[in-house]
């Protein structure tokens, strides 16, 4: 007889019947040894991690935001537009995460603000331990604001908690207006949501109204931005959000 | 193609319990994850016997049990299971807000004494 689980495996010469003489159905897959209860999320270690970088956030006054999309959407050029329109009014330090490339940064770096690239390698998402490094390289300022710039991606980065205290998900208006009911995950994870590139609306066939009614299925909580950061249309609103979420030096 | 990294953390998870418990081999590996954890099942599949390579639990048998997505209406309170993170009570038409299917997690691990 197994010790660990009482079956029979024994030596030859066993045999295992049901009344009647039927072979009793012996499982192909049972393995022996020793079941050791684990019991643990697979996402533990990162939330774990996330939790850290969320603490520190709070110790240090610093509001951080994980901006989400798909690739090209125009989170760089959104960015750009929310470091030059605050110009200096809330300071500001930026995290890029890309699979590669120094360029993102080096657009960042042009506005004058702290910056670091993470690059991901083959990876699809930022996770909470390389922002926890982005940050040792980034000493960001207290009572600042933290943009940290995802690997542009609808799917994967839902999934991976950075310590943020919101996730900002932005969708263009060329991508079509139905992008919140393929990918619900990201807007379910997400508690702000731009919608840019709005100076491009003339040429397309986007419903800003369903766009928002399709989003509000998958988060009825969302906060909406409705602007182009190319010409600065709508963008007073996001500004006025940050302006209001940044809590001052007391 | 976050199953890869889903995959590299549960191996560490994995290889810690087994070392902690000085098991030399991991024969199978027990997990639970949910029709809405955003995880593709063939793929971590995939990607387990990969990252388990030339570790303790090489080739461990991987029992997965699939958890049914079930919402919760917030109107009549009616348990209703959901296809896709957005779908609505069929009495009531108000979204479903979701009770499970979102699991990830290592349950047991089979180890040589």
């Amino acid at each position: 007889m197994c010790d660990s689980c009482g079956c029979d495996h024994g030596p030859g010469g066993v045999t295992i019947a049901l009344p009647g003489g039927r072979p009793a159905a012996v499982a192909e897959d049972h393995q022996h040894g020793k079941t050791l209860r684990v019991e643990q999320e697979v996402l533990g270690k990162n939330n774990h991690l996330a939790a850290r970088n969320r603490e520190w956030f709070r110790a240090h006054n610093i509001l951080a935001l994980n901006l989400v999309s798909s690739p090209g959407s125009g989170k760089t050029t959104i960015l750009e537009q929310t470091i030059r329109r605050l110009s200096g009014a809330i300071p500001v330090a930026v995290i890029e995460g890309d699979q590669q490339t120094l360029l993102d940064a080096e657009r960042i770096d042009a506005t004058g603000v702290p910056v670091v690239q993470v690059n991901t390698g083959a990876g699809c998402h930022l996770d909470a331990g390389m922002v926890h490094r982005a940050l040792h390289a980034l000493t960001p300022p207290d009572h600042s604001l933290l943009l940290i710039e995802n690997v542009g991606n609808l799917v994967c980065p839902a999934m991976f908690d950075l310590g943020e205290a919101a996730k900002a998900v932005i969708i263009s208006v060329t991508e079509g207006e139905d992008k919140p009911l393929k990918y619900p995950a990201m807007f379910a994870a997400a508690r702000l949501c731009l919608i840019n590139k709005i100076d491009l609306l003339p040429h397309l066939d986007f419903s800003v109204e369903r766009c928002l009614e399709y989003a509000r299925r998958a988060n009825p909580d969302l906060t909406f931005f409705i602007l182009s950061a190319r010409t600065g249309d709508g963008m007073d609103g996001w500004l006025t959000w940050l302006h209001d979420a940044v809590r001052p030096a007391a | 193609m976050h199953e890869m990294s889903l995959a590299q953390s549960i191996m560490e998870l994995v290889t810690a319990e087994a070392e902690a418990a000085g098991a030399r081999r991991v024969n199978r590996i027990e997990l639970e994850v949910g029709t809405l954890a955003g995880v593709m099942v063939d793929s971590l599949r995939f990607c387990l016997e990969a990252a388990g390579r030339e570790t303790v639990a090489a080739g461990a048998e991987l029992a997965i049990h699939e958890i049914a997505a079930i919402g919760r209406c917030p109107v009549c309170g009616a348990m209703e299971s959901m296809a896709g993170l957005i779908a609505s009570c069929p009495r009531c038409g108000q979204y479903l807000v979701l009770e499970n299917g979102r699991e990830l997690r290592v349950v047991s691990i089979t180890v040589d004494e």
